[in-house]
């Protein structure tokens, strides 16, 4: 459960980010709101909730205090968090001015993108591990932050994803030639001009990537590293209820993250009327990015 | 700058600064040429604009207007040709560095800066300090009348405020030339009439050499100075608007320009042309040696016409102007022709009437038959 905790938070928060607010329904509608949605939305909440509350009765509140006590705890969250930095610095870097370029210059291929960018969720991680660690170099294989330039890979679809419905969002060319034609180089057209105007994707990216790397277990514990949730995995053998306290603590400290962040992005995003931040943002309808034709 | 007078100078002078020679520079642009793929969007384009000139580029979509103006900016490279402002060659200059301020038909404010920081723009990116920068800004803000609006982001405002704060923008940097892309064409009517005003008035005021892009006559002829009328990437004729209305040196701007009726006619001699049954002096050809069957290319003004039973046509529509009315009449041979006629004469012309449609022996365009 571990293992899948923060993604499940991020899906959550997801839906949260997504679903209309009730202020803005007309009475008239909300009377009406059919019965049958309610039965979904508690089936669902029964379905997502009961493994939570056994899990907090399973661990009972005692256990909760000893989490932090426990041999390994601090170094493996210390790990997961450096890791977590560390990858979403590099998956900013590296998808940005790519994602911005693909849009600007090469919007033939942003489908081939679409598809390159799908691998990693298509190939089992499994695979994906095995084959790094057969031709990783050796001062890579001796640190964990390996762990990192993996976790770029597979944070690429959330990454992508998001970035191109936000940069789909804004007039791109335009804003980037306006910005040419008053003086600015590439450097402070993108600093001053694209990246505040794609912060929401931005931090919808970081967040999906900060819940993958929280939540990963399979490649590192094949590279036999001690992230947060091979230590919970190791050690549910002889403390059950403490590492299912740990479980539970870290899917609540990973919500109450990305509901931070997705408010505050919300809100500055508002003050600007853009977007509200939503995790997985469904692309607006095309617009007119792509003058292929001359005129 | 030099003949400002009144509130004008005060608020031009200010925003234009010392360097008030915000006054354009001379642009030349020869035998651009430029393709994509197949489709050749520039054919040897050669246009001279005057430092101060307003020049518009007018054409239907896919003449190559936009390619010029976009080659000028710097945004696309020409295949041949060269494009010189100030006499200097511009083509190896980044868009950064050419000093051309651009207006673009879809709202390009910067979402993440408030209108007065977006006038501010270009004068930050050239390293005004910051108090300076913010009063050049309100300045300007000031002279597209804007002043109450520089806190508001982009979304609060409404098209035309976005666009003449664009506008404000485009200017804040002083450009040598100020290129304005169909920035009227997402506006509604009344907004765009005021704003066509507003941006020919500053234009006038500041000097600035501006090439406009519009597919929208009305615009071209009355906001520039000259109007250069593009087809398939050339440029057909280029002229003040009274001379390419009165005087289209071709068929197409002839009926591109205005409207246009086209009747068939037989050519008598070098100057006289036979037409709805009478003989009319020819004004001018649209291509040598035209003899025998040709086409007469008639304004809706210089045509009569008048109720007559068993006439040339029948009236088939009438769209009323204001002190004429438009009527639409069919003559023999499925040929329609439009006549301006004063609405109180029209109003006995309702479709169906038999008229009878007459040159009042205007001199007419001869141009081959279709």
């Amino acid at each position: 459960m571990a293992a899948i905790g923060p993604m499940a938070a991020a899906a959550g928060v997801a839906a949260e980010a997504q679903a209309p607010s009730p202020a803005t329904k007309p009475a008239a509608r909300r009377r009406t709101f059919p019965v049958w949605r309610w039965a979904i939305l508690l089936i669902a909440g029964v379905f997502f909730l009961i493994p939570l509350y056994a899990g907090l009765r399973f661990a009972g509140l005692k256990a909760f205090g000893k989490v932090f006590t426990y041999p390994g705890f601090g170094s493996a969250v210390g790990l997961s968090l450096r890791l977590a930095v560390i990858t979403t610095i590099l998956t900013l870097v590296l998808m940005v001015p790519t994602t911005v370029y693909v849009h600007l210059r090469l919007p033939q291929i942003r489908r081939g993108m679409e598809g390159i960018t799908i691998l990693p969720i298509v190939i089992p991680p499994i695979v994906l591990i095995i084959g790094v660690l057969k031709v990783a170099p050796g001062f890579l294989l001796g640190t964990p932050y390996l762990l990192a330039l993996v976790y770029v890979i597979l944070a690429m679809p959330f990454a992508y994803r998001s970035l191109d419905a936000g940069l789909r969002a804004i007039d791109l060319k335009t804003l980037v030639e306006a910005s040419n034609s008053l003086g600015a180089g590439w450097p402070a057209t993108l600093w001053r001009v694209v990246l505040p105007n794609i912060r929401t994707a931005m931090l919808s990216a970081t967040v999906l990537t900060v819940a993958l790397v929280l939540g990963e277990f399979t490649m590192a514990s094949l590279a036999l590293y001690e992230t947060f949730p091979v230590w919970i995995v190791q050690f549910e053998q002889n403390a059950g209820p403490v590492t299912t306290a740990a479980s539970l603590l870290a899917l609540f400290v990973t919500w109450i993250l990305l509901m931070v962040i997705v408010t505050v992005g919300s809100r500055s995003a508002r003050r600007r009327g853009g977007a509200q931040v939503a995790l997985f943002t469904v692309a607006p309808q095309e617009v007119n990015l792509t003058t292929g034709e001359p005129e | 700058m030099s003949a400002n007078t009144g509130t004008g100078a005060a608020a031009g002078g200010g925003a234009m600064g010392a360097a008030g020679n915000g006054a354009g520079a001379p642009v030349a642009i020869s035998d651009l040429s430029r393709s994509y793929g197949a489709v050749r969007a520039l054919d040897g384009l050669t246009l001279e604009i005057a430092p101060g000139e307003f020049v518009a580029l007018l054409g239907p979509s896919g003449c190559g207007k936009t390619t010029a103006l976009r080659i000028l900016a710097g945004f696309e490279t020409a295949d041949t040709g060269s494009v010189t402002v100030d006499g200097r060659d511009v083509s190896p200059v980044p868009a950064a560095k050419r000093d051309m301020g651009m207006v673009f038909q879809s709202y390009s404010l910067f979402p993440n800066m408030s209108a007065l920081d977006n006038v501010g723009f270009g004068l930050r990116m050239r390293r005004l300090p910051s108090p300076a920068r913010r009063k050049r800004a309100g300045e300007l803000l000031d002279l597209v009348g804007l002043t109450d609006q520089a806190r508001k982001y982009p979304h609060q405002m409404s098209g035309g405020q976005q666009q003449r704060v664009a506008l404000a923008r485009a200017l804040a940097i002083e450009p040598r030339v100020l290129l304005l892309d169909e920035p009227l064409s997402a506006l509604d009517a009344k907004v765009r009439l005021q704003l066509r005003e507003q941006i020919r008035s500053l234009q006038r005021r500041l000097g600035t050499t501006t090439l406009f892009v519009t597919h929208d006559q009305e615009e071209a002829l009355s906001m520039a100075d000259r109007v250069g009328v593009m087809r398939d990437g050339r440029l057909e004729q280029i002229a003040e608007p009274g001379q390419l209305y009165a005087e289209p040196a071709t068929a197409f701007v002839a009926e591109f320009v205005g409207i246009m009726s086209r009747i068939p006619g037989e050519r008598q001699g070098p100057d006289e042309v036979s037409v709805l049954g009478m003989v009319v002096p020819v004004r001018g050809v649209t291509a040598a040696g035209l003899s025998g069957d040709v086409d007469v290319l008639v304004r809706p003004e210089d045509l009569r016409t008048s109720v007559q039973p068993g006439g040339n046509g029948i009236v088939t529509d009438r769209t009323f102007l204001g002190s004429v009315t438009r009527v639409s009449v069919l003559l023999s041979g499925d040929v329609t022709v439009k006549v301006d006629q004063p609405t109180a004469e029209a109003a006995t012309m309702a479709p169906g009437t038999s008229v009878q449609v007459s040159l009042p022996g205007t001199a007419v365009l001869v141009t081959a038959r279709r």
